[in-house]
């Protein structure tokens, strides 16, 4: 997984709330392979394209946004489905970060899966650098996972709290199961206590 | 010190294998379950040179992907759809875990399927890559929906990394009217604390409301936790939890299952618990829901008017209503039961279990569907049960499609879809913007609702039909 320390990129602001992740791949793309050359058009496919293929005013189509790399979310962003793809839409697009008030807990942890940095900022926080992104387009911000704190395109500092654990996976790039991996004789001794303590479990 | 815990906690605990300063620990999975779109899972899982750890606790089953006119791999036209059912088939012959294809009587919704063969059991941690796996949380587990990434941990180790959740009580009190069902407290519930009111928690449902739900009624209500923001819903295992797993072909039997019983009574939250936040529900005057936006927080009483956004105070609220109104088609002040359907959908890990057919079907006797209706059950099990039970002639003499089962038209991504622009009567779990195909317009009701739908053409309140 690409690791995540640092970026500075256009800001594209999304005033949706609760966009959930069938607006964020819609469910008919599920069964595509990641390596589908037209994987970066499922993003928001049905925000931005009209049923004749044709693009939509929506803001992600409009440069200088379309080169954004940072997204300015309202709350509950990725609520409902656990699809994955949302996210592999966003890396597709090389989106490597979404700032928003809350997010679906399911796609909050597929972010962080997939070097995706996921930050949680106040509503107000949301509200003015949504307003400054659409105030100048193509504004750049920076979010900066060492010091924990968001640039907005004024120059103000916006910090952010985020598990340690979580930090250092994005920090490092960790592959989740490599790591648990080290722990291979812990699990097997839980697991024979566990399975001889709970055998009503395991033996039906 | 208070060593009181909540029932989450308790199962959480138990499952601890490591836990890190940071709080994050280590769970061991008792069942995995799997589903036909994460067919792929098993060549990364090869190509990253892993192997299944414990392929006895996998369980498959092909839902998303399945046209509910095939009874067999063949009758499923050629191409991705196909594809899909016939990798995870494969996957199962070729690794070794418990599959139960298309011709089994078995097969059916993940969801659906857990339970009824007693693979979900209380203070089991269960998880699946399905947001709507909150549903086995009806039986006393903890149960949650995982993205494909954690799948590839958990075939791979057994175990998964989660943080501990703050933990949250909706005690829901009062006895349900006549025709008000689990489906209409799973939506009256959202309503109160809206779609992201229940994110980093996991909700305990208690109350005597909750006792008198049948365990499938409970299953309902735990289903629509992820709509509330909370990946998973639990309910502490009483008689009729007990009751239902008895002799389910996975469940344990002899010595096995007194060990389990006496393990299962220990499973409810202390006294004096303490929990991060609590919700009081009172049921006394709840009434049949229709949803009316793109979000399931979103809805009203039968009886009620669509609500003007110019009169909502919170503004993100009042553009979210305005978007709404305007995608689905509506204007504010219209009668609910004023809203004319095009489609009725009777199915889902929501509403596809035999109550919800029964339910559904009690309206249909003897009366006529005036617009198109699908009726899906949720598993083959649950298909011959209805059959068995004469509820398929009595759709069918009402004129309405009774199907194989499947997904089907909540996720219709099999064939089953609205056109744009189209309106359902769905009983369903997500009236998101194309959730039924690009451009449909969903509405969310019970299964006795939508058969109510069907039969007038547009909502209707069911307890006034006699």
């Amino acid at each position: 997984m690409q690791p995540f320390s640092s970026l500075t990129a256009i800001g594209v602001p999304i005033d949706i709330p609760n966009c959930d992740t069938d607006q964020i791949i819609p469910a008919r793309f599920l069964r595509r392979a990641k390596d589908d050359p037209k994987y970066a058009t499922f993003l928001l496919h049905d925000l931005r394209f009209n049923s004749d293929g044709s693009e939509t005013d929506f803001i992600y189509n409009r440069a200088p946004y379309c080169d954004g790399q940072i997204v300015v979310a309202d709350i509950n962003w990725g609520c409902g489905s656990s699809r994955e793809t949302a996210v592999d839409a966003l890396v597709a697009n090389h989106i490597r970060a979404v700032v928003a008030p809350s997010f679906g807990d399911i796609h909050y942890n597929n972010c962080i899966r997939n070097g995706v940095l996921p930050v949680r900022l106040p509503t107000t926080s949301c509200n003015q650098l949504r307003e400054q992104l659409h105030a100048a387009p193509g504004a750049q911000m920076t979010i900066d996972l060492e010091t924990q704190s968001v640039t907005g395109p004024d120059q103000a500092l916006y910090p952010f709290t985020i598990d340690v654990f979580d930090r250092m996976r994005l920090l490092e790039g960790l592959d989740d199961i490599s790591l648990t991996q080290q722990h291979e004789k812990t699990i097997e001794s839980f697991e024979a206590i566990y399975r001889d303590q709970n055998a009503w479990a395991f033996d039906s | 010190m208070n060593t009181s815990k909540t029932l989450f906690q308790k199962i959480f605990d138990r499952h601890v294998v490591l836990e890190r300063d940071s709080g994050d620990a280590l769970l061991y999975i008792d069942r995995h379950l799997i589903h036909d779109l994460h067919h792929r899972a098993f060549a990364t899982l090869k190509a990253n040179g892993q192997t299944i750890r414990r392929p006895e606790l996998l369980f498959g089953t092909p839902d998303h992907s399945v046209p509910t006119t095939a009874r067999t791999l063949v009758d499923i036209p050629q191409g991705e759809m196909r594809d899909t059912v016939s990798g995870l088939e494969s996957a199962a012959k070729e690794m070794g875990f418990n599959h139960f294809d298309l011709t089994d009587d078995r097969h059916g919704i993940v969801h659906v399927v857990g339970p009824e063969q007693g693979i979900t059991l209380p203070g089991l941690v269960l998880v699946c890559g399905d947001s709507h796996t909150s549903t086995h949380g009806a039986l006393g587990c903890i149960a949650f929906g995982i993205g494909a990434t954690e799948i590839q941990h958990v075939l791979a180790t057994q175990t998964l990394w989660q943080r501990r959740p703050r933990n949250m009580r909706i005690n829901i009190d009062g006895a349900l009217g006549p025709g008000v069902t689990a489906k209409d407290l799973a939506l009256l519930t959202i309503a109160e604390i809206s779609a992201a009111g229940g994110a980093g928690f996991a909700i305990e449902y208690t109350g005597s409301t909750i006792r008198a739900l049948s365990v499938e009624g409970r299953m309902t209500l735990c289903n629509m936790t992820i709509e509330a923001g909370a990946k998973s819903g639990i309910i502490a295992p009483d008689e009729k939890t007990i009751a239902y797993v008895k002799d389910r072909p996975f469940s344990p039997k002899g010595h096995r299952w007194n060990e389990a019983l006496t393990y299962w009574k220990t499973l409810f939250s202390d006294t004096d618990a303490s929990f991060d936040h609590e919700v009081l529900i009172d049921a006394t005057t709840l009434e049949p829901r229709v949803t009316w936006g793109n979000s399931p927080q979103y809805s009203g009483s039968i009886g009620d008017t669509l609500p003007n956004p110019a009169n909502e105070p919170n503004s993100i609220k009042r553009s979210e209503m305005e978007a709404a109104l305007t995608y689905m088609g509506l204007q504010a002040g219209m009668a609910i039961s004023d809203i004319k359907v095009d489609k009725v959908f009777i199915g889902s890990c929501t509403n596809s279990r035999i109550e919800d057919l029964r339910a559904a079907a009690a309206i249909a006797k003897g009366r006529q569907a005036v617009v198109p209706t699908l009726v899906v059950p949720g598993s083959g099990l649950v298909k011959k049960q209805a059959e068995a039970e004469g509820l398929d002639q009595i759709f069918k003499t009402a004129g309405m499609e009774w199907r194989e089962p499947g997904c089907s038209m909540c996720v219709a991504i099999n064939g089953d879809t609205l056109a744009p622009e189209e309106r359902s009567a769905s009983t369903s779990n997500r009236n998101f913007r194309g959730r039924q195909g690009k451009g449909s317009r969903t509405h969310l009701v019970s299964p006795a609702m939508a058969a109510g739908a069907a039969i007038m053409g547009h909502f209707t309140d069911i307890r006034s039909l006699n």
